[in-house]
């Protein structure tokens, strides 16, 4: 096999799970160990300055995280149910704590550098966009249809999963950057837009459209039957305040969560999801699935709407029709009618929560760029650069609805896509992220990081009593962890950045390493095919997205082959090599964000700021 | 040293034995010799071999003398019992406890100089009685505990770590063994556990006195140039002669050998010791022919390793003495205070 090439920034780049699955590739274990250390500020910062709104992401992010966390894969089988580190809401601990830290942000440009730059929407696409440009003295124009900035964040997540002050500070933090916020200001022509002498477009106007259901009796109920996201913006705009006794949701996304749980805070006393399909292909988060089960909120899967009852007008209830999933010979899955009775489901309304759409009626199909056979913007998936050259998209209005920490990451690459563009350089040659790798060793058995692997399974956050929480709107339900829990929490981390270096020259080829690693990483072992590689070492490597680390130059010719799945980079393997062949060294990578470092002539890597060692 | 716990966190695909238990579970604490100490290799290769052989950890008794090697009990089989005895003195320790509970399975660690130095009369005496035991002697050529000073197996001509030449013949306790009856006779090397695991499954099912040389480097003190048990000297002048498969109970016998490679051995119990032959005319079923054989190499720096010598239908000292069958312990009163006339008529034998 050949040996690894460390000095490659994606290969300990993947070993640090969490920060790799992270569309922003926030430096995960670097803010949990400040946490740990009561460093709330620091770890803020180091969160603010990847994803932008730590405080909005730290109660609502997908976390995609954390489905990556090693945690989850090294207490597989071993008596608990395994269960990543709680990376979301830690990152909460951080907002919650943290100190006065406007003196940390960059500030409004001193000296504009001539530049215009408009942003279609105030969603976290645009601002993180603008919150990059900003502070190097471009004029930003943010323009939303809506009276506040925040797009959805603001709009549709409901009040009691994210306080509105906490939307208003972290907005605030790049309104505050000298950006040029034009609210109620829809608009109307992209070519009108353009026409207005920009240096560049960004166009970061969402996925607005709700899927309607067009089935019978849809129009006669029509006042009791709503499209979910306009209903729960108009929640938010405080244009409805109460629903009636007994709703039905229909649709298994996070959307439709958001609507039970909010219809239950506005008097529906029966509130019911209904999803076309299984349980377990819901697309929400398992946690939202909890989260509404625990408030009260059943549901039901297996039953496709089939139509709308009414009376004189007045919605009365739904009629379904009971399925299952069968597999056919080629192991597809299809839904088909188990022949009972189609069951009917009384309501007083219903909330259709079964998708959402792109819809860019702004966006003239002759403005000079390319849209698909699906409507959507032709783009470069990495510049996000459309068809114009001038134009980029982000955020949801780019790949169709994700979610926040995307549009955030896309708001990054945009803004040094931009950057470039008005600089006159090629925006296809993308700047190289930060790295730097340094020994924790500080004695000989002590390191600068904490290397004990604490047993404990996953702290629960504290929740508001039912009872107070469903009262009202506005009240959040996740209280969130106290420092104390959030430092019991913080001790399950495996300090994944913290990498195991092997240096071959030095090894004596003892086995001391092998003997120690509780985890069976470590082989000595011929050398052969990767794949015949993985089938014979200390415990078999078979989880292919996981690489082996190898290492060549040993004395009897072998190979050092180290299974990066499930190693608890516990460091032990380094405290029993005699010849510090096996070093724990800290790897931090940024990722490079717009400016002047992003441009050609460039100072080389090493030469720009430092990250925290 | 390290000061931490070794995580309890294992591989999830971490196979069980038939008992039910990892390997994990034959582990002690964490080890507090020196970082890549020999010794830690062949505890790792203890632990591995009571696995396999799904060995009741309540049924073994780890018994050792003084020495970093006698202290590395405590860093395996933590489940056992432990005797840690008296500088060279484990054999008695061990003949003892065996005499009195033949039902356990008796393992006896010691090193260079409890065994070579101060317990060479000792060591004679359970070879020659033979104590049903697996003895091993983690072999580093010095006295690591107490700073490297040259032990009784430290060859003629090696340099110490301060540049002094060893003037004294080294004493090969193999070559002893072999002399003073041990049915089983081994040498391996700590930094080969292919070949060591099943030496040590072989020894621990063995009937008789087994005893096995390992040499285990002292990364501390003989680990130099001019050493002649550092890993690298031993890497290049070892001759394996043979490779051992233990097969127990009713495994498959699936492997295919050329003709005249392998040797197969069984034992009493139904077990098969299987040898591999690297060295075409190396019989180990002679006793006389294994003492020549190292003794004639060793004349070259080689050092032979594998089973160099077994003897399938041993027999141990409770044979030899006529023993209860069971463990004293076990006895009740009606056995051990058997009468009036049974005392008269074992005095009358002593007339
Ligand atoms: C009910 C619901 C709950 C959600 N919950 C979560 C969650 O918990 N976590 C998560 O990560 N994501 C969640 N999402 C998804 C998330 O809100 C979006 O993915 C994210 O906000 C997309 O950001 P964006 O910047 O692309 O656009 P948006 O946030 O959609 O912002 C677009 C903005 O553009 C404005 N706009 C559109 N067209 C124009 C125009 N022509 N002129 C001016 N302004 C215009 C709109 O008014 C809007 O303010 C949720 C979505 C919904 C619907
Ligand atoms: C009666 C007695 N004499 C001397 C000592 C000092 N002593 C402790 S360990 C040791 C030598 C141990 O050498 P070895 O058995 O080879 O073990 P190693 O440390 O090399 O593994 C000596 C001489 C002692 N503990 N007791
Ligand atoms: S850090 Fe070293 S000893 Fe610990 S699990 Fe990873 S490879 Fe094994
Ligand atoms: S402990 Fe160090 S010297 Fe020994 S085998 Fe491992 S890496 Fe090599
Ligand atoms: S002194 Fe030598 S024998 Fe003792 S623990 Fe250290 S390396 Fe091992
Ligand atoms: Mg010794």
């Amino acid at each position: 096999m050949k040996p690894t090439d460390i000095g490659a920034p994606e290969y300990f780049h993947k070993v640090v799970d969490c920060q790799w699955a992270c569309p922003a590739h926030t430096p995960v274990p670097e803010y949990i160990r400040l946490i740990a250390q009561g460093r709330y500020s620091d770890a803020y910062m180091v969160n603010w300055e990847s994803n932008v709104f730590p405080g909005i992401l730290g109660r609502t992010c997908d976390r995609p995280c954390e489905p990556a966390c090693r945690r989850g894969r090294v207490e597989e089988n071993q008596g608990e149910k395994p269960e990543p580190v709680a990376i979301c809401r830690l990152k909460r601990v951080a907002a919650d704590y943290k100190d006065d830290i406007r003196a940390r942000l960059p500030r409004p440009a001193a000296k504009k550098n001539g530049k215009r730059v408009a942003c279609v929407g105030a969603g976290p696409a645009s601002l993180t966009v603008a919150r990059d440009l900003a502070p190097l003295g471009y004029h930003v124009t943010v323009f939303d249809a809506d009276p506040r900035a925040g797009g959805m964040i603001r709009t549709q997540i409901p009040r009691f999963r994210l306080p509105e002050s906490v939307i208003d500070e972290e907005v605030g933090y790049i309104l505050d950057l000298g950006v040029d916020f034009r609210p109620n200001h829809r608009v109307e022509s992209l070519k009108d837009l353009l026409g207005q002498g920009y240096d560049a477009v960004f166009v970061g106007s969402g996925a607005p459209r709700g899927r309607d259901l067009e089935l019978p009796g849809r129009a006669e109920a029509a006042r009791h039957v709503h499209v979910g996201i306009e209903w729960l913006a108009s929640v938010s705009f405080g244009h409805v305040t109460q629903v009636g006794r007994r709703v039905i949701v229909l649709g298994g996304g996070n959307t439709a969560m958001d609507c039970c749980r909010t219809a239950r805070r506005l008097g529906g006393e029966d509130v019911k999801v209904i999803v076309r399909s299984g349980f377990e292909e819901m697309k929400a988060s398992p946690w939202e699935k909890e989260d509404a089960m625990h408030e009260g909120i059943p549901i039901l899967n297996f039953l496709v709407p089939l139509a709308f009852t009414h009376e004189d007008g007045r919605l009365t209830g739904m009629r379904f029709q009971k399925v299952k999933a069968v597999r056919d010979g080629r192991g597809r899955r299809s839904l088909v009618p188990t022949g009972e009775p189609d069951p009917h489901f009384e309501c007083d309304e219903v909330l259709v929560a079964v998708g959402q759409e792109n819809a860019f009626p702004w966006i003239e199909r002759d403005a000079g760029l390319d849209f698909d056979e699906h409507g959507m913007p032709v783009l470069d998936a990495v510049t996000l650069q459309s068809t114009a050259p001038g134009v980029f998209f982000g955020g949801d209005a780019a790949l169709g609805p994700k979610n926040i920490i995307w549009a955030v990451a896309h708001g990054h690459e945009a803004a040094i896509s931009i950057d470039r563009y008005c600089h006159g350089e090629d925006v296809s040659v993308r700047p190289p992220p930060l790295t730097t790798l340094v020994s924790q060793k500080m004695g000989i058995h002590e390191w600068i990081y904490d290397n004990q692997i604490v047993p404990d399974a996953r702290n629960r956050v504290p929740l508001k009593e039912l009872t107070i929480a469903l009262k009202d709107l506005r009240q959040e339900v996740e209280l969130g962890f106290d420092p104390e829990l959030a430092w019991k929490e913080a001790q399950r981390c495996l300090n994944c950045d913290v990498q195991t270096v092997f240096a071959p020259r030095l090894c004596i080829e003892c086995d001391a390493c092998v003997d120690i690693c509780p985890m069976d990483c470590i082989t000595f072992t011929a050398d052969g095919e990767e794949a015949e590689v993985r089938a014979r070492l200390s415990a078999p490597a078979r989880d292919l997205s996981q690489d082996l680390y190898v290492g060549a130059g040993l004395a009897t010719g072998r190979i050092m082959a180290k299974d990066e799945d499930v190693c608890l980079h516990c460091g032990l393997c380094a405290e029993r090599c005699p010849t510090g062949a096996w070093d724990m060294k800290k790897f931090y990578l940024e990722m490079a964000h717009a400016g002047p470092g992003c441009r050609a002539g460039a100072a080389p890597r090493e030469e720009r700021a430092g990250a925290p060692a | 040293m390290t000061y931490l716990a070794k995580p309890k966190l294992h591989h999830p695909e971490l196979p069980v034995n038939a008992l039910g238990f990892t390997r994990r579970d034959y582990e002690g604490t964490i080890s507090t010799l020196c970082a890549g100490c020999g010794h830690d290799s062949i505890s790792a290769a203890i632990i591995q071999a009571c696995w396999e052989l799904a060995i009741q950890p309540h049924r073994v008794a780890k018994l050792s003398g003084i020495g970093c090697s006698s202290k590395t009990p405590t860093y395996f089989l933590d489940k056992s019992h432990g005797f840690n005895s008296v500088h060279g003195r484990m054999p008695s320790v061990l003949t003892g406890a065996n005499l009195a509970n033949r039902d356990l399975i008796y393992l006896g660690v010691s090193g260079d100089g409890d065994s070579a130095s101060i317990g060479l009369g000792q060591f004679a005496h359970s070879m020659r009685r033979g104590v049903n035991m697996t003895y091993i002697v983690e072999n580093n050529g010095v006295y690591g505990l107490t700073k490297g000073q040259f032990s009784a197996t430290a060859d003629r001509g090696s340099k110490s770590k301060r540049g002094a030449l060893n003037t004294d013949e080294g004493i090969d306790l193999a070559i002893l063994a072999l002399q003073l009856g041990a049915s089983f006779v081994a040498r391996s090397f700590s930094g080969d556990k292919a070949q060591l695991v099943p030496l040590i499954k072989g020894a621990l099912n063995h009937p008789g006195a087994a005893f096995l040389d390992v040499i285990s480097p002292c990364v501390a003190f003989n680990n130099h140039e001019g050493s002649t048990r550092s890993y690298d000297y031993v890497r290049h002048h070892n001759e394996a002669v043979n490779f051992l498969d233990v097969i127990t109970g009713k495994e498959e016998l699936t492997a295919q050998y050329g003709p005249g490679s392998v040797q197969e051995v069984r034992s009493h119990d139904g077990s098969l010791l299987r040898l591999r032959k690297i060295s075409e005319d190396y019989d180990s079923s002679s006793r006389i022919a294994a003492m020549s054989y190292v003794q004639s190499r060793y004349a070259h720096g080689e050092i032979v390793t594998g089973l160099l010598y077994v003897e399938p239908e041993a027999g141990d000292l409770h044979e030899s003495l006529g023993t209860t069958a069971r463990p004293l312990n076990e006895l009740g009163e009606k056995e051990l205070c058997p009468g009036q006339a049974a005392l008269e008529k074992f005095n009358a034998g002593l007339r």
